[in-house]
């Protein structure tokens, strides 16, 4: 009890005293999460919106198949990112298997489907009414699909902060593809998995504590967006 | 030149259930249509084809508007023109300003003249003082009020509503029913609404047609249709003697 007692200690030294390591590894796993964030989220919203809107063959195995995609396990995606990236594979010859840019792949691939599918939902949820009521005041069929993306933003929100609460907790996929390199491509949750095998509790709590203050907050903001659309409607 | 509207042998078929049945008519401008008829028979199907939201199985919808009265391309040029008031108003997650500002914006209007026209139109049907609110706050009158403020700020030439004050109260159907009277004195448009509401159509039509079984079988200028119509049918409607 008292070597954690210790180590909480010891962490939260490190935190007040802005630690270059500790903050570099911060700095890092926001840059590689917000930057597949940002991908997953265009392409994301994207494939949502225009199933959404679409009619055609196969729609609802599509769905299905996109739900199914949301619970990916992430050894698994790493496993195929590493494979892909990797000397001998498709894209070997491009050399990104422990960069962060392997990192960002691995994370948009599995906050993708997230997004995707969230987002879908979202729109496929607004009241069929809000199409007619758009189209009867003269918009087009494109000002129409902006109007419906509008109303269903709070569930858009919602989607986005999912997978960037999804990526940000992430170690297995990043750990294959990134390698946990010191300085390049260590981000939070892989050094809490290194540090704890070292037996070395202190940088592993203070970025636990951080990491739980930061899925704290995504979580606030997730119910805050949940909460307004519901009130909202 | 204004929008005149014609239709001519309308059919529509929901699941094989005929709805529609060669339903033809054509509406003077500047004038207010009401159409009657009991549940079921074709009102709002024949109200959404001639607002251009529903296409017919058969049967043309015509709107004659150009230079020469020529027969005008079913497009969103057109569309722009004319406006639907549905039942339930889809009310946008946004401000009672910008709901009304909805229909210029699509138009690309800019934002002086959109705010002058929003102003006025809010005034008019009385919900200026909640211009900054969140729409979805406001009571099913006041959302009403809201769609007729929508419909009205377009300024569109043939204006459709869709039982605009069923499930209200007294006091915000005479609003809504003063609103649309406001509107046949100020502006220049033809009004083709529907209504269960016998007295209503009594109160505001110029001209009463009366559906029945997807038909338009009975029609005439107010005062002629409530005091002699022609059909048996309608006799029985207007004098409450039709089973349902």
């Amino acid at each position: 009890m008292e070597s954690i007692i210790e180590g909480f200690r010891k962490a939260f030294v490190l935190i007040f005293s802005l630690n270059p390591e500790l903050l570099s590894i911060i700095f890092l796993s926001l840059k590689v999460s917000g930057l597949a964030l940002i991908i997953a989220t265009a392409i994301g919203l994207l494939v949502g919106t225009h199933i959404g809107f679409g009619q055609f063959p196969l729609k609802g195995m599509i769905i299905s198949i996109m739900n199914t995609f949301m619970g990916l396990p992430p050894v698994v995606v790493g496993l195929f990112v590493y494979l892909i990236l990797s000397r001998s594979g498709p894209l070997g010859f491009m050399g990104l298997l422990y960069t962060p840019s392997a990192m960002v792949t691995a994370q948009t691939i599995l906050a993708f489907p997230i997004v995707a599918s969230l987002s879908l939902s979202a729109i496929i949820s607004v009241d069929p009414i809000i199409k007619q009521s758009s189209m009867t005041l003269g918009a087009t069929p494109f000002q129409m699909t902006i109007t419906i993306i509008k109303e269903a933003r709070y569930g858009i929100m919602s989607a986005v902060i999912a997978a960037f609460g999804r990526v940000m907790a992430e170690v297995g996929a990043i750990l294959i593809v990134g390698g946990n390199i010191a300085g390049y491509t260590r981000v939070m949750t892989t050094t809490i998995a290194l540090e704890t095998d070292k037996g070395n509790f202190e940088l592993a709590l203070a970025l636990g504590i951080i990491l739980l203050t930061l899925s704290f907050i995504i979580n606030t903001i997730l119910h805050m967006f949940q909460k307004k659309g519901k009130v909202n409607r | 030149m204004s929008l005149r509207l014609s239709v001519s042998n309308i059919n529509k078929n929901y699941n094989g259930k005929s709805v529609l049945r060669d339903c033809s008519f054509s509406f003077d401008k500047n004038e207010i249509y009401i159409l009657i008829g009991p549940n079921g028979s074709g009102k709002s199907t024949f109200l959404r084809i001639c607002a251009l939201l529903e296409e017919p199985d058969k049967g043309q919808v015509k709107f004659r508007g150009g230079a020469n009265g020529s027969i005008l391309k079913n497009d969103i040029a057109l569309k722009r023109r004319i406006t639907l008031l549905l039942p339930k108003i889809g009310v946008f997650n946004t401000t009672v300003f910008n709901n009304v500002a909805y229909g210029l914006n699509v138009r690309g209007m800019k934002s002086r003249e959109v705010e002058d026209k929003v102003y006025r139109t809010l005034e008019l049907v009385g919900l200026n003082d909640k211009r900054d609110q969140n729409a979805f706050s406001l009571s099913s009158g006041e959302a009403q009020r809201l769609g007729i403020a929508r419909a009205m700020v377009i300024e569109p030439e043939i204006l459709f509503l869709d039982e605009p004050t069923a499930s209200l109260d007294p006091h915000s159907t005479t609003i809504i029913e003063e609103t649309i009277n406001k509107l046949r004195k100020h502006n220049r448009l033809t009004i083709i609404m529907v209504t269960h509401n016998i007295f209503q159509a009594k109160r505001l039509a110029d001209h009463v047609l009366f559906m029945y079984d997807g038909g338009v079988v009975d029609h005439g200028p107010n005062r002629e249709f409530f005091e002699k119509p022609k059909d048996e049918r309608a006799y029985r409607f207007i004098t409450g003697q039709m089973v349902f």
